[in-house]
């Protein structure tokens, strides 16, 4: 019995994570980069759910609702909302609090997150949206006798794991990315180099945008997105960011994964600790390892 | 000594002054009643709040244009409830002293209803409570100004498991997966007593509480599917309710499980074809659009028409809700103004009035008993799909009798439920309606 509670609080808790990745991956990414916490990130994220539920509302009414259609439609979703957003948040608002305090950055991300929020009920109303007809298209697998759906199962982390190869891909290989990781390290000695790092600041904004947006737009077809939807996730991939260590890409998915297990391993055995679980494991890690767990010693700045 | 003249002047003054005081007592027409309506207008419960809202401001404009009670206009001013705390007391507060004549409707969440009606009691300002489920506040306390024109969560809870019970007599296990706050708490102790005391040999599986505002029910879901309760409760509802259905069903959960879900009237259009036949549901009273009495009544047909007009969707329960205390309230008025003919009622006679009264909403009428409680009927049924609309309909409908499933008055609930005997389940009244023609 013991064993298998474990396995099947094991496949619940990876589905979960590799949402939970998604989100967390973009605010770390946007933290390393830019020293930001960026709270607006939870609005990309309702928006991307709620763009997404339109699209595919749209896109099951037209009678288009094969499931690489469908699924395609929830990525077109994010890349429109990171896209817009993620220019609109960085050129308008961030680049001009640029050289500001952190307290005042983080006032402003704060106040783009409650905007947009209202700008939400403004589009989408208050009623719940979903779009379960990708679900339900996808179908469902028998595993140890439980039903689950491919989706959660399969499609979500393999996504959560496509993105992450792609992303480290993209930083350690490319050009930009390249750029990217000279920009985390030193903005001044990389802008000294001749990297345009008002540039760099701008591409990474709008990919973590994307993968915050991605994140809501994989959650919409299994869950509702309603009013609100946005805090409770950033404030839980917060607590990612923070386990894992700020900036840390690997050890974003590291700690997704083990708050995952840890919180459906809790569902199991004392449901009453599940809202907390996510905390415990951050002040533990913190009270250990103040950084987090994945962040190496600093260099020394004179 | 006192001069004639200064005398005189004084007798002037004093009939003058009880002039002013015998008006005061009479109480002038005002030219308009100020109805503070307290709903949710943000956040989660703004599902049921904004929907509430719309059918308020149709109702309202008909009746107004309709020339109002004996000409007076109803003013409603919305306060929202998703303000919380102590911002939403301060603007519950703010609108009940203002000068004038008016009434307050709250509220949507138990917790509002508990906050607010004893401040009303204490200024003297009548509380008319629309939407919130809590029995406790009248069972507590006597009040004079609060009135509920709704049943409360021991009727709705009882009905539901009379309901069950009548349907899927042979059972033995339960789980029960409800949205960790007061509501959730609170109605599974309800209906798991009443449970226990109709059938002690049933065993509770598993007592899930996630939290509030979940999104993701996967682990529970695996949980019960391991477990394979006979029947699985939730009271969810709003985004919760959605996605846990969703899930459940994608997942076939209802194969193995007979589902129970009270609140889920207010869920079947968003859900649509989502939500499999055979799951019990229910409605917080008898409302419902296609009412087994009432849907061909030019009365209901026509707001569910104007309402679907303005809204684009079909009304849902908390719009019964507000109609029902809004009707009760120009009921109230209509019954002080009828003692006391020709003249402009007290809040304390409209209070009075209230009491005893029977309301009518677009449904079945609504006793209010002489501690404030409505006995508002129960409609339950079973999801079924059919080609009219694209989203189940109540099939197998029953209306569960209040009086019956209603702790009488003086009663704590809590102490009552436990007394329920299974000969109850006999009670001629409970039948399913299309039986026995």
């Amino acid at each position: 019995m013991n064993v298998d509670i474990l396995l099947l609080a094991l496949v619940d808790g990876l589905s979960y994570a590799g949402l939970l990745f998604l989100v967390a991956l973009g605010l770390t990414l946007i933290f390393g980069v830019m020293g930001i916490l960026n709270v607006a990130h939870g609005a990309l994220y309702a928006c991307g759910g709620y763009t997404a539920a339109t699209f595919i509302s749209w896109a099951t009414g037209l009678g288009l609702a094969s499931p690489p259609l469908l699924v395609a439609g929830l990525f077109l979703a994010a890349l429109l909302v990171g896209l817009v957003l993620g220019f609109v948040l960085e050129v308008g608002l961030l680049r001009q609090v640029q050289d500001k305090d952190p307290i005042l950055q983080l006032l402003v991300t704060f106040g783009a997150f409650l905007i947009l929020e209202d700008v939400q009920s403004l589009i989408w109303g208050s009623a719940p949206y979903s779009a379960s007809e990708v679900v339900t298209q996808l179908g469902t697998i028998e595993l140890f006798g439980i039903t689950y759906t491919t989706y959660q199962l399969l499609l979500i982390p393999l996504i959560a794991l496509l993105v992450y190869a792609l992303l480290q891909y993209f930083l350690r290989h490319t050009r930009i990315g390249k750029q990217i990781i000279a920009v985390t390290h030193n903005a001044e000695v990389a802008t000294a180099l001749g990297i345009h790092s008002s540039r760099i600041r701008l591409v990474t904004f709008v990919v973590a945008a994307m993968l915050g947006a991605l994140g809501g737009a994989l959650a919409a077809p299994t869950t509702s997105i309603v009013p609100g939807v946005g805090t409770d996730m950033i404030v839980l991939s917060f607590s990612v960011v923070a386990t894992a260590g700020l900036g840390q890409i690997t050890g974003a998915l590291i700690a997704a994964v083990l708050i995952g297990l840890a919180r459906s391993l809790a569902v199991y055995t004392v449901p009453e600790l599940e809202v907390v679980v996510p905390y415990i494991i951050m002040v533990i890690v913190l009270l250990i390892r103040p950084y987090g767990l994945f962040t190496v010693a600093q260099a020394r700045k004179i | 000594m006192v001069s004639k003249n200064t005398a005189k002047v004084f007798v002037a003054f004093a009939a003058l002054l009880s002039t002013l005081v015998f008006a005061q007592a009479q109480s002038n027409k005002p030219t308009s009643l100020k109805i503070g309506i307290t709903t949710f207008l943000s956040g989660p419960a703004s599902v049921f709040g904004v929907p509430a809202k719309a059918a308020a401001e149709l109702w309202i404009d008909e009746f107004n244009a309709a020339g109002g009670i004996d000409g007076v206009k109803l003013a409603p001013v919305f306060i929202d409830e998703g303000l919380g705390g102590d911002k939403f007391l301060s603007e519950y507060r703010r609108v009940a002293q203002e000068p004038g004549d008016k009434v307050m409707l709250s509220a949507i969440s138990s917790g509002n209803c508990n906050t607010v009606v004893p401040v009303a009691e204490d200024l003297k300002v009548l509380d008319i409570m629309w939407d919130c489920g809590t029995e406790k506040i009248l069972e507590e306390r006597r009040y004079k100004y609060a009135i509920r024109t709704q049943a409360n969560a021991v009727t709705e809870m009882v009905a539901a498991v009379v309901y069950l019970l009548k349907v899927k007599p042979d059972f033995k296990t339960i789980a029960v997966v409800n949205q960790d706050y007061a509501w959730g708490r609170d109605s599974w102790e309800i209906f798991r007593n009443t449970l226990l005391a109709f059938k002690p040999d049933t065993k509770v599986l598993a007592e899930l509480f996630p939290k509030f505002g979940a999104v993701d029910f996967s682990t529970e879901i695996t949980r019960l599917q391991a477990l394979k309760p006979d029947v699985i409760l939730s009271t969810g509802w709003g985004g919760d309710l959605d996605t846990f259905v969703r899930q459940a069903s994608q997942r076939g959960l209802m194969k193995t499980s007979q589902l129970v879900l009270p609140l889920a009237e207010s869920s079947l259009e968003r859900l649509g074809p989502s939500l499999p036949d055979g799951v019990i549901i229910g409605a917080r009273g008898d409302h419902y659009f296609l009412h087994p009495e009432t849907k061909n009544e030019p009365k209901h047909k026509g707001f569910v028409e104007k309402f679907r007009a303005k809204t684009n969707s079909y009304p849902i329960y908390p719009v019964y809700h507000m109609v029902a205390a809004l009707e009760g309230l120009v009921a109230g008025y209509n019954a002080a103004i009828k003692k006391n003919p020709g003249q402009w009622p007290t809040t304390d006679q409209v209070a009075e009035a209230m009491h005893g009264l029977e309301l009518r909403g677009l449904t079945r009428p609504v006793k209010i008993r002489e501690d404030g409680q409505g006995l508002e009927d129960q409609l339950l049924g079973v999801t079924k799909k059919t080609p009219e609309y694209p989203f189940p309909v109540f099939d197998k409908m029953m209306l569960v009798p209040a009086e019956l499933v209603t702790t009488p008055v003086g009663q704590k609930s809590q102490d009552w439920v436990k007394t329920l005997k299974p000969e109850l389940l006999n009670d001629p009244r409970l039948k399913m309606l299309g039986e026995g023609k």
